[in-house]
């Protein structure tokens, strides 16, 4: 049903986006070493580190666990502490 | 290609907006009640709200030939007032037989909290005695994994439901999997920054096929491209898939989930 592209075929249509977004991304954490004050502790520079980490990791499903770095954790007894 | 927006809020947008909508091939948009920006003050606020969108919208989209469905509620953020929201949910079903009104939507979640959990379950209990198909807002960015969770736990606990009915909108990366696993519609939002993008979207119809798959813009008062839609055609274009998966995602499928609705009567283009 859906059509497959080649790695060859993804590359040639996608090489120049993903390195736009490389730079901006490069440029986006130039800009936070080049601004003063110290490193916020608030948890988002460790977030952003830990993401794109697993950028440089085999695959699959990078986009799902990079999601989930950055989400708030799910637990399964809410309804009991809500009385809902 | 025809398609139809299942998710626009007309009502922040301008009259131009359906002029280019229409000439992009939008045939028809589905508006559910949300958030204007602000919070309403009363109970009256919301009849005034849902006035327009059950009498001016569809007059306004009529205009350039497209057709307007709508949903009503009391959205996620102002569900935090429960006094409010029951009010308000007193008041829906008076509307729910005007013509093009669909169901109950966009309930959901926010930030996640027990009032809002007991205002979507009262709208909840509101839909099955009316009848009535549900469209589910899921929050965004960090609340996003877990609010859905939360969302599918109250669905999946009510043996009343339909799942085949009911669309959970918003979907992402993270939260796309439990939403189709467990029956239900799910509807992936195309816009900047805080939610999905054309080129994922085209990921995921290819990851999951495209059964029980929506795809819309959600174009509102914020930063938001209501021809959002037309993107992600040219992007599954791009990668050569085939004009009937694309018109499944973007034309069939609505048609399918709304045509559950009884207030759903659609005038499909001469072709």
């Amino acid at each position: 049903m859906t059509a497959k592209r080649t790695k060859q075929a993804v590359l040639e249509q996608e090489f120049l986006s993903l390195r736009a977004k490389i730079l901006e991304l490069a440029a986006g954490l130039d800009r936070l070493d080049r601004a003063a004050g110290q490193r916020p502790d608030d948890g988002r520079p460790d977030q952003l580190d830990r993401a794109m980490r697993l950028l440089l990791d085999a695959g699959p499903a990078r986009a799902e666990r990079i999601q989930l770095v950055f989400s708030r954790d799910y637990d399964e007894t809410w309804r009991l502490q809500f009385s809902v | 290609m025809y398609y139809i927006d299942p998710h626009i809020h007309m009502v922040s947008r301008t009259t131009d907006d359906y002029e280019t909508l229409a000439k992009m091939g939008c045939v028809g948009v589905s508006e559910p009640a949300f958030w204007a920006g602000y919070d309403r003050g009363s109970a009256a606020g919301f009849r005034d709200y849902f006035e327009q969108l059950t009498a001016f919208e569809p007059k306004r989209a009529g205009w350039f030939g497209i057709q307007h469905y709508t949903w009503l509620c009391i959205n996620a953020k102002e569900a935090e007032n429960v006094v409010l929201a029951r009010d308000v949910i007193a008041m829906i079903p008076q509307f729910l037989d005007r013509p093009g009104v669909l169901g109950i939507g966009e309930i959901g979640l926010n930030k996640n909290t027990r009032n809002e959990a007991i205002v979507f379950l009262e709208h909840i209990d509101l839909a099955m005695k009316t009848n009535e198909q549900i469209l589910i807002h899921t929050p965004h960015l960090e609340d996003k994994y877990q609010g859905t969770r939360m969302i599918l736990d109250m669905l999946t606990a009510d043996s009343r439901i339909d799942r085949s009915r009911v669309l959970v909108d918003h979907v992402e990366e993270h939260t796309i999997r439990p939403v189709l696993e467990g029956g239900f519609w799910a509807g992936m939002t195309l816009y900047p920054v805080s939610k999905c993008t054309p080129q994922r979207a085209a990921d995921m119809v290819e990851i999951y096929g495209p059964e029980r798959l929506l795809v819309n813009s959600a174009g509102d008062w914020g930063p938001s491209k209501p021809t959002a839609v037309a993107d992600f055609i040219l992007e599954m274009r791009k990668r050569g898939h085939p004009e009937g998966l694309i018109r499944r995602v973007v034309y069939d499928n609505p048609l399918e989930f709304f045509g559950q609705s009884r207030n759903f009567a659609f005038a499909a283009p001469d072709v």
